[in-house]
């Protein structure tokens, strides 16, 4: 048995997207030694596919956008699920992100009086959206990914070694966060390259994992996607909090097979492509819930002429919140009104010309052109719902992104839950790393400067290894590639994008089979840069993931954001008082209700008290907020 | 119409390999790295490849096909002739680490010897204003998604290991030429440090980088000619020479 290699660090930081490099900047800006660990290399982090921009009310292009704004469009996006508290800070700070940003050497595209561009987005009530072209979310990352280096410049300057206080180890896995005493001792893994363990002992972790995707068969999502930062948190003692919420964007490419699921972004339709049916129907006026009548336009004339003229008009319901568009679709490819290929078209050409649809979406033009063989400037593009995102997460405190329940563990990005509620705004997840990224690396800092470290005991150690070991002593057993298969179908025909309780009871049901059988999973070939051994992990947290969203999805008897229930459907204001709490006990994960953290007057009166009516019963509307 | 597709994948590590035939289905639409995934699925569970979007965004699937350097991911199966077999290879100028995986750590180490962004001092955040015609030059090298096609590609490094320590590669001399025409950047002579230290000398035009570049970035055109130009007035004009040495200026604003 070789050595183990050991690290020892005041904060590890778990996810090199943007919320992981946000809180790794922050935590070493305060003097703390910090390691970034991530499964691909340095800047591939699922981040860069960001296309549409970063939500913040700097009102650069309409001055009457402010935080308060923000703040109600997050929450009513949200179906007033969010945590209060999330929204409200999201909405405050993540103008302040934005700038800090620019001044790390981003370049965001600029406004006439050369302030940063905003654009119109899906919830949002004005142009809100920072964007660079269709690629904001490479922006993003690339400029943190720099930061990190030129910090780390400094370092070599300031004390010989540019690895000195923060440290990128890239293509490593992590397995498990150890714990002694209750608190947070360490995290577990291995090298991806050579598949040998490292030891990290840390009193402080910071999970920033982002999303769930390939838990389905259909997803926008990279192969990163796989929960790990819900499960390892799971496992560790923390909750998980609606996990029933599951964003489906309404537009992935659908033909040819191969890209099925690829984002088209949102900013197509934010730019005025509009959706029609295979009749040549505009169909959206058709889905405007009652409670947006007042703001998106029923008629074509009025869509179009919001375009010019904002104040005077609503807007075109093709920019109502993502899961409305996603259901929409979904409802017309049922009915026999979709495209040859089950999508629906989604066309830009007639409103743009070539030039600007190639300046203000490159890599869409780019994306069809090679991929599909479609010239967005001249044809129309085939779209259909896409798993997207996960509104559910890590429970943790708002101010300082802690995880509930585990001290020394902090969680921050997708992987947290509670700020986007039922359903996340488009543009509002890269503010949301940002802000969160940044209060989770304060709280590990606030968090060390008085935990005192706590040594990793061996027997802790000789348990995760021989969790790693494991599969290269089984012969015989399944290969993790087709169970991975066969819990994607599960997923996307059962709890997918409509549900119902016979459905996801089956479900449940499978999902536990399937993790009985994964425990004999066996791999081929040896530890080094091997893929199969590497989805044996990697399994295991999509299972629990998927564990988690069944079981919460079977509780929630109600039609809300990102959980259709096809035998309850509506909204029903008393489902909104309740979170769902995921825990796990080491054999199975449970889910039971909590109550949801009530609004604070100050924030209850910045709606009009008839919108709140309804989503809140008379007895809250009576009570007016908490204070 | 599933066809049978012949494939020749390169398996090994940085010690030995060979060639492997394969013979796999292959969908109309499909991409290269769709078939890898299905060789791995059904053949070699163990097959290392690197990759992360599938959608061109993320530059983690680099490898050859057919010898030149291209994006798996964007590569579409159609593109081959029917009865062609393809030969996939790992990146030539880095070592392998396995399979189809290679180390890109000189990339990262390139990235380091960079210095970062110099903002005006007390700018404050919020105050910039910029001209979308003046970041928009930037912006066309800040497209770059580090899939180090280009470094591959690029002869200087390709078959000389040996110039790897003196030279930083096009996607570095479009990192320094992005910093070099940023808007509020202030560090000077980022084209003379270019030139000394970085290795954009040993350039000598071939533009085999542009033509590999998936993001379509002129990185010859645009960022190579125009800091070499400029580098060149600067070293031959005697008054601008003569300039630079008195003002302590780089000599070309």
């Amino acid at each position: 048995m070789n050595t183990l290699e050991r690290h020892k660090y005041d904060v590890v930081v778990i996810g090199a997207g943007g919320a992981g490099l946000r809180a790794a900047v922050e935590a070493r800006e305060a003097g703390l030694k910090v390691a970034i660990i991530c499964k691909s290399l340095f800047g591939k982090a699922h981040t860069v596919m960001a296309e549409g921009g970063a939500a913040a009310s700097m009102g650069n292009v309409n001055d009457n956008d402010n935080w308060m704004v923000h703040f109600r469009d997050t929450m009513r996006g949200g179906k007033f699920l969010n945590h209060y508290r999330m929204a409200e800070l999201h909405a405050k700070e993540a103008p302040d992100r934005i700038w800090e940003l620019e001044m790390w050497g981003a370049l965001f595209d600029r406004t006439k009086e050369g302030k940063i561009s905003q654009r119109n987005f899906g919830g949002h009530e004005y142009p809100r959206l920072a964007h660079v072209g269709d690629r904001t979310g490479l922006e993003l990352i690339r400029t943190m990914q720099q930061r990190i280096v030129a910090l780390q410049q400094k370092d070599a300057k300031d004390h010989g070694d540019a690895e000195s206080y923060i440290k990128v180890f890239a293509e490593l896995t992590v397995t498990e966060i150890l714990k002694e005493n209750g608190k947070v001792a360490g995290v577990y893994g291995y090298w991806r390259e050579t598949g040998a363990d490292v030891l990290f002992e840390a009193p402080a972790a910071v999970i920033a994992t982002g999303g769930v995707g390939k838990t389905f068969k259909i997803t926008s999502n990279s192969w990163e996607g796989t929960g790990d930062g819900h499960a390892l948190a799971l496992k560790a003692g923390a909750n998980l909090v609606d996990m029933e919420f599951l964003q489906f964007h309404p537009t992935g490419m659908v033909w040819p097979l191969s890209v099925k699921g690829i984002l088209v972004t949102e900013s197509v339709r934010g730019e005025g492509g509009i959706l029609t049916n295979s009749l040549g129907e505009r169909f959206m006026f058709k889905y405007i819930p009652d409670v947006f009548k007042d703001k998106y336009a029923d008629n074509e004339a009025e869509a179009d002429r919001w375009y010019v003229d904002q104040d005077n008009n609503r807007r075109p319901p093709e920019l109502l919140p993502r899961d409305e568009v996603a259901r929409a679709i979904n409802t017309e490819v049922k009915a026999g009104r979709g495209t040859e290929h089950g999508g629906v078209f989604l066309d830009v050409s007639k409103r743009l010309s070539a030039e600007v649809i190639k300046k203000r979406l490159p890599s869409m033009w780019h994306q069809f052109y090679e991929l599909a063989g479609v010239d967005i400037t001249k044809e129309a593009m085939e779209v259909g719902p896409t798993c997207h995102y996960v509104m559910g997460g890590v429970e943790v405190d708002p101010d300082s992104a802690a995880a509930i329940g585990v001290p020394g563990l902090f969680a921050a990005g997708e992987v947290a839950g509670g700020m986007h509620g039922s359903n996340r705004l488009g543009g509002n997840s890269l503010t949301d790393l940002l802000v969160f990224g940044r209060r989770a690396g304060q709280g590990a800092v606030q968090y060390v400067k008085s935990s005192g470290t706590h040594a990793v005991s061996d027997p802790a150690i000789q348990k995760a290894g021989a969790r790693i070991a494991a599969p290269f002593t089984r012969t015989g057993g399944e290969n993790a590639y087709s169970l991975h298969q066969e819990l994607q179908e599960i997923t996307q025909n059962l709890v997918g994008i409509i549900r119902t309780g016979v459905e996801l009871k089956e479900a449940i049901e499978k999902i536990a089979d399937i993790r009985k059988r994964s425990a004999s999973i066996s791999v081929t070939g040896d530890r080094k840069f091997n893929p199969g051994f590497h989805l044996a992990f990697d399994l295991d947290n999509m299972l629990l993931v998927a564990e988690s969203t069944a079981k919460s999805a079977l509780l929630r008897e109600e039609s809300r954001g990102g959980h259709t229930r096809d035998d309850f459907p509506g909204m029903n204001a008393t489902w909104r008082q309740v979170n769902h709490i995921s825990s796990f006990d080491g054999e199975k994960v449970n889910t039971k209700a909590q109550p949801l953290p009530i609004m604070p007057k100050e924030l209850f009166d910045l709606f009009d008290v008839h919108e709140l009516e309804k989503y809140m019963t008379p007895q809250e509307i009576a009570k007016g907020g908490s204070n | 119409m599933a066809r049978k597709l012949k494939l020749r994948i390169w398996r090994g590590d940085n010690k030995t390999g060979a060639l492997q035939d394969v013979s796999v289905d292959a969908n109309p639409g499909e991409v290269v790295l769709d078939i890898i995934h299905r060789v791995q699925a059904t053949q070699m569970g163990d097959l290392a490849v690197r990759w992360n979007c599938k959608a061109g965004k993320c530059g983690s699937c680099s490898m050859e096909i057919n010898g030149k350097p291209r994006l798996a991911c964007m590569t579409q199966v159609a593109s081959f002739p029917e009865d062609e077999t393809i030969t996939i290879t790992p990146l030539r100028a880095f070592p392998v680490i396995k399979d189809l995986v290679t180390d890109v750590s000189f990339n990262y180490k390139k990235a380091m010897e960079i210095p970062a962004i110099q903002m005006p001092q007390g700018m404050k955040p919020g105050e910039p204003r910029m001209q979308q015609v003046d970041v928009e030059r930037s912006q066309e090298f800040r497209k770059c998604i580090e899939c180090f096609l280009c470094q591959d590609v690029c002869h200087v490094i390709r078959d000389h290991e040996e110039n790897k320590k003196s030279f930083a590669g096009p996607r570095f001399f479009i990192r320094i030429a992005e910093l070099d025409m940023h808007p509020l950047d202030t560090l000077r002579n980022r084209k003379k440090t270019a030139q000394e230290d970085h290795g954009l000398g040993m350039c000598n035009i071939t533009k085999c980088c542009t033509e590999v570049c998936p993001e379509h970035i002129r990185i010859t055109d645009n960022a190579i000619i125009p800091m070499k130009e400029r580098v060149v007035d600067v070293k031959y004009d005697p008054i601008r020479w003569l300039g630079s040495k008195i003002g302590k200026r780089e000599g070309i604003v």
